[in-house]
C-alpha cells in the first residue's frame, strides 16, 4: 500500500471519528489543535485503524500512557531528558524536533499529527509484511 | 437509586451482543411535560419520549455488555456518542428494542454498535427506527490517570436488580 492510499484511508478514519471534513484532515494537522480531538478519542481512532487496517495496536503503542504521571519523565511542567528519550523510543513515529525546543507537557498532545498516524500505519504494515 | 430506562434484558450472547426492551408508560411524569397542550399554538398535548433517554437507554444496554464482558471489574463510563439517528418518536404505549452489539474492547474502553427498534401497541414485529454508536472508558485506566474510588459506582444496586430480574446472574 502507498503512502498516499495510507493517507487516505487514515484520513477517512478521522473524518469519521472526529466528524471534520476532508480537507481539514491535512499531513501536518495537528490531532488535538487542529482537528479537536479529545481523550475518548484517541481510543475511537485506535479502534477504527485497526478495523481499516486490520491489525492489532497494544495500548500505549500509537499514543503514549502515563508519561504524565512519571514524576522521573515530568518536572516542573516540562519534559525531562529522560522523559524525552522514553518518548523517542516507545513512539518512533512521532517527530518530537519542535516539541523539544520547549518541552511543556500541556502541549504534548500537539505532537501527535495526521503524518504521526501515516508513519504509524506505514511501520506497522511494514512489520506484518 | 439509578433512573433505568431499560425494563428488561431479554437477549444475552456474553461479549458480543445484549437486547433489552423498554415499555414506554404514560405513568411517566415527564411525558406530561414533554409536550404540554399548548393554547398559544392550540397544540394537543403530544407525550414523546425524549430522544436524549432513548440515548440513555441504549447507553445502558451497551453498558451493561461491556461491563459483563469484563465480568464487572471496569468502571464503565458513556464517553462519546459517536453516532446517534433517530426516525421514529417512541410514544406511551409502544415497546422500544434496544439492540447492541460490542465492536471493540481494551483496557481503555469500549466501542458499540447499535439498532434502536420499535413496535407499537398494535404491532406484533419491531420495526428498526434508528442507530447509536457509543464509545466507552473504563475509568481506572484513564490517560489523565485520575483516581476514582474502589468501589464500583456504575453498576450499582439498581443494575444488579436489573440483571437478577432478567434471569442473568449478577455475581459482582
Amino acid at each position: 500500500m502507498s503512502r498516499d492510499e495510507v493517507f487516505e484511508k487514515v484520513q477517512e478514519v478521522l473524518v469519521d471519528a472526529l466528524g471534520v471534513d476532508d480537507d481539514e484532515v491535512t499531513l501536518q494537522a495537528s490531532l488535538t489543535k487542529d482537528l479537536e480531538a479529545e481523550s475518548i478519542d484517541f481510543l475511537d481512532i485506535v479502534f477504527k485503524l485497526e478495523q481499516a487496517f486490520g491489525f492489532k495496536i497494544e495500548q500505549g503503542e500509537l499514543f503514549p500512557e502515563n508519561v504524565a504521571q512519571d514524576p522521573e519523565f515530568v518536572q516542573d511542567g516540562r519534559l525531562t531528558d529522560k522523559g524525552l528519550a522514553a518518548l523517542k523510543e516507545r513512539l518512533p513515529h512521532i517527530d518530537l524536533a519542535s516539541f523539544e525546543q520547549n518541552p511543556e507537557i500541556t502541549k504534548v498532545a500537539e505532537v501527535f499529527t495526521v503524518d504521526s498516524l501515516v508513519n504509524f500505519v506505514e511501520r506497522k504494515l511494514a512489520a506484518s509484511v | 437509586m439509578r433512573w433505568m430506562w431499560i425494563d428488561r434484558i431479554v437477549s444475552l450472547e456474553p461479549g458480543e451482543r445484549l437486547v433489552a426492551i423498554k415499555h414506554v408508560s404514560m405513568a411517566e411524569e415527564h411525558l406530561h411535560d414533554h409536550f404540554p397542550a399548548s393554547p398559544v399554538t392550540d397544540r394537543d398535548a403530544t407525550p414523546v419520549m425524549p430522544a436524549s433517554l432513548i440515548l440513555e437507554g441504549m447507553a445502558q444496554t451497551a453498558g451493561i455488555l461491556v461491563g459483563h464482558t469484563r465480568s464487572f471489574r471496569e468502571k464503565v463510563i458513556l464517553a462519546k456518542i459517536s453516532k446517534a439517528q433517530l426516525r421514529c418518536d417512541a410514544t406511551p404505549g409502544c415497546t422500544i428494542r434496544y439492540d447492541a452489539r460490542l465492536t471493540n474492547i481494551d483496557d481503555a474502553g469500549a466501542a458499540t454498535s447499535g439498532v434502536v427498534e420499535m413496535r407499537d401497541a398494535d404491532q406484533s414485529e419491531f420495526t428498526p427506527v434508528g442507530a447509536i454508536d457509543l464509545m466507552f472508558g473504563h475509568a481506572d485506566q484513564n490517560m489523565a490517570g485520575v483516581e476514582f474510588p474502589e468501589h464500583n459506582f456504575v453498576f450499582s444496586e439498581s443494575f444488579r436488580t436489573l440483571l437478577e430480574t432478567s434471569g442473568v446472574p449478577a455475581d459482582f
